[in-house]
């Protein structure tokens, strides 16, 4: 599903975020990735996600050489994929629903097609109760399901989320963690960034370890 | 966890309906004017300063259309009068009206014997008794050319076309006055056009100043669009279609100045030409111009939106 081959980064600063990375995610598989603050994870998710260009190597994704992807695919590329950020990057014009409808209506799906696929990613993570209520009066792990919800919505191959529990408390990470496992189960890839050591060691995961933009190891905690 | 847990909640394979682009484009048109009137005041302005722009070139150009239908309507601007032989014969007089009235250029021919002059001239100069006391009648025959429309033009040429003729020993044209508007309105058309250029560009720049405007207001849903998937062509519509709006809006508003400025002046108009014995009435705008300007308008908010929306839209990138 992803494929790194000898991948650098570096920021126009000069800075050397990613060095010589290489690994292999396979389809359904679900992977943490950790490491440092400043280690590289971001990074490396941005790259998946094809917001930032890798400056040497190769990074292919759902079998796409993201080298050669064009400006005109890199919307229908990014449909294939789920992400969910540490801040949510909600909007707060909008109802729930709508925030969790962006991606079918930016994809063309029609309202009631739509509709359905929203509640049924809103039931999932448990809001279907509140969409109509605007994500801002909702609280921080409430509005981070909503980011689920949304990653979700478009059944996507591959899930990325970076510091998804940052801040929430443990049982709420748990609940939101499992959520990451039930989709795993019905085939999703799913590759999740943290620094939360006790997330890692809860859940029995590979895990990609970074240091200042290097791999470290490749534990197989299975 | 709910009722339709069951349908929905595990992931289906079903097909999934897209719908068409032009209901997609129906949705956006739509969703982007309802927008504009979330904030009707701001809207207005931006509609009022596109509509007086698009209002003066328009009526510069329809008060120069009027200008020379009066000068149609007013019989005796561009009237040549023919002062012939004073020993013609009324048959001869009668041959040459016959001859130029059938000239191209010429509309009709009207002849004044030399009696009616006198009569007419006795009765209009105050020298009636003068007159009484000459033997003979000192007033040639008159032929009073009116030139077809086409030639109101060239007046010069036709005169001298008319001067070469034997029997006519003088010609008098209302020259100065006919040439005086002809140069003036071709002009003033000139200048109409250049202002409507210039005034054109200013509402593209407006329309393209006010998207952008909006295009930041919602940096942050662009992003994320941007971000699940949205083309380039999905993320521009909205915009393009605000730069319609603004354009059509701005169109109205030009069709109302334009008949409220028609309206203040066909009442004193009407007056001062009652006062030169033309019954001419003024034209305002027609129906099929006002479509063509509100079309017209539309298409400038649209360049207007394009120019800005490529320029920005490049820009907002998530990352
Ligand atoms: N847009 C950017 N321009 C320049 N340097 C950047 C940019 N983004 C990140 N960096 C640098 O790249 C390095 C890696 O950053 P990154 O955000 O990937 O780290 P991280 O592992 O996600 O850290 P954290 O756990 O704090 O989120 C950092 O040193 C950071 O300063
Ligand atoms: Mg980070």
């Amino acid at each position: 599903m992803i494929k790194f081959d000898s991948v650098s980064k570096r920021y126009p600063g000069g800075h050397e975020a990613l060095l010589n990375l290489g690994f292999d995610l396979g389809a359904g598989e679900f992977a943490f990735l950790t490491g440092h603050s400043g280690a590289g994870k971001s990074t490396l998710l941005k790259l998946v996600m094809c917001m930032e260009k890798a400056s040497g190597g190769q990074v292919i994704v759902n079998g796409k050489n993201l080298n050669r992807l064009s400006r005109r695919q890199l919307p229908y590329f990014r449909r294939n994929i789920g992400v969910v950020f540490q801040d949510h990057q909600l909007l707060f014009d909008r109802s729930v629903f709508d925030n969790v409808a962006l991606p079918l209506l930016v994809a063309g799906y029609s309202n009631e097609d739509a509709a359905r696929r929203v509640r049924a990613a809103l039931d999932k993570v448990g809001l279907l109760k509140k969409e109509n209520q605007n994500p801002i009066a909702l609280s921080g792990g409430e509005q981070q399901r909503v980011g689920i919800a949304r990653a979700v919505v478009n059944k996507p191959v591959l899930l990325l989320a970076d510091e998804p529990t940052g801040n929430l408390d443990p049982e709420l990470s748990a609940e939101i963690m499992d959520l990451f496992e039930q989709f795993n189960q019905v085939g999703t890839s799913v590759l999740i960034a943290t620094h939360d050591r006790g997330l890692i060691d809860r859940n029995k995961h590979r895990v990609l370890t970074l240091e200042k933009g290097r791999l470290a190891d490749s534990e197989d905690a299975a | 966890m709910s009722r339709n847990a069951s349908s929905n909640s595990v992931v289906g394979r079903k097909k999934v309906n897209k719908i068409s682009w032009f209901q997609q484009n129906q949705e956006t048109a739509v969703d982007s004017l309802s927008r504009l009137m979330v904030e009707p005041g701001s809207s207005f302005l931006t509609w009022s300063v596109i509509g007086i722009a698009l209002a003066l070139p328009v009526c510069l150009l329809l008060f120069l259309q009027n200008l020379q239908q009066l000068n149609r309507s007013l019989d005796q601007a561009g009237n040549i009068s023919l002062f012939m032989d004073i020993a013609i014969s009324e048959a001869a007089l009668e041959n040459n009206r016959r001859e130029i009235e059938a000239m191209e250029e010429v509309l009709t021919v009207t002849a004044i014997s030399a009696e009616t002059a006198l009569v007419e001239f006795q009765a209009t100069s105050g020298l009636g008794n003068v007159l009484e006391n000459l033997d003979e009648n000192p007033l040639p025959p008159v032929l009073v050319v009116t030139p077809a429309e086409t030639a109101l033009g060239s007046l010069p040429v036709l005169a001298g076309e008319l001067d070469a003729r034997p029997d006519v020993e003088y010609v008098q044209v209302d020259l100065e006055w006919v040439q005086r508007l002809f140069a003036i309105i071709g002009f003033a058309e000139r200048l109409a056009a250049g202002l409507a250029l210039l005034l054109g560009l200013g509402v593209i720049l407006a329309v393209g100043n006010t998207v952008r405007l909006a295009i930041e207001n919602r940096r942050d849903e662009i992003l994320v669009m941007k971000l699940v998937g949205g083309t380039d062509a999905y993320v521009a519509r909205p915009f393009l279609y605000t730069g319609i709006w603004y354009g059509i809006g701005g169109g109205l508003i030009s069709i109302l100045l334009v008949l409220i400025v028609f309206l203040f002046l066909s009442g004193p108009l009407s007056q001062l030409l009652t006062l030169y014995g033309s019954d001419y009435s003024l034209a305002g705008i027609s129906v099929s111009n006002a479509l063509l300007l509100l079309v017209t308008a539309g298409g400038l908010g649209f360049i207007g939106a394009c120019v800005t929306v490529i320029r920005q839209l490049k820009n907002i990138e998530p990352a």
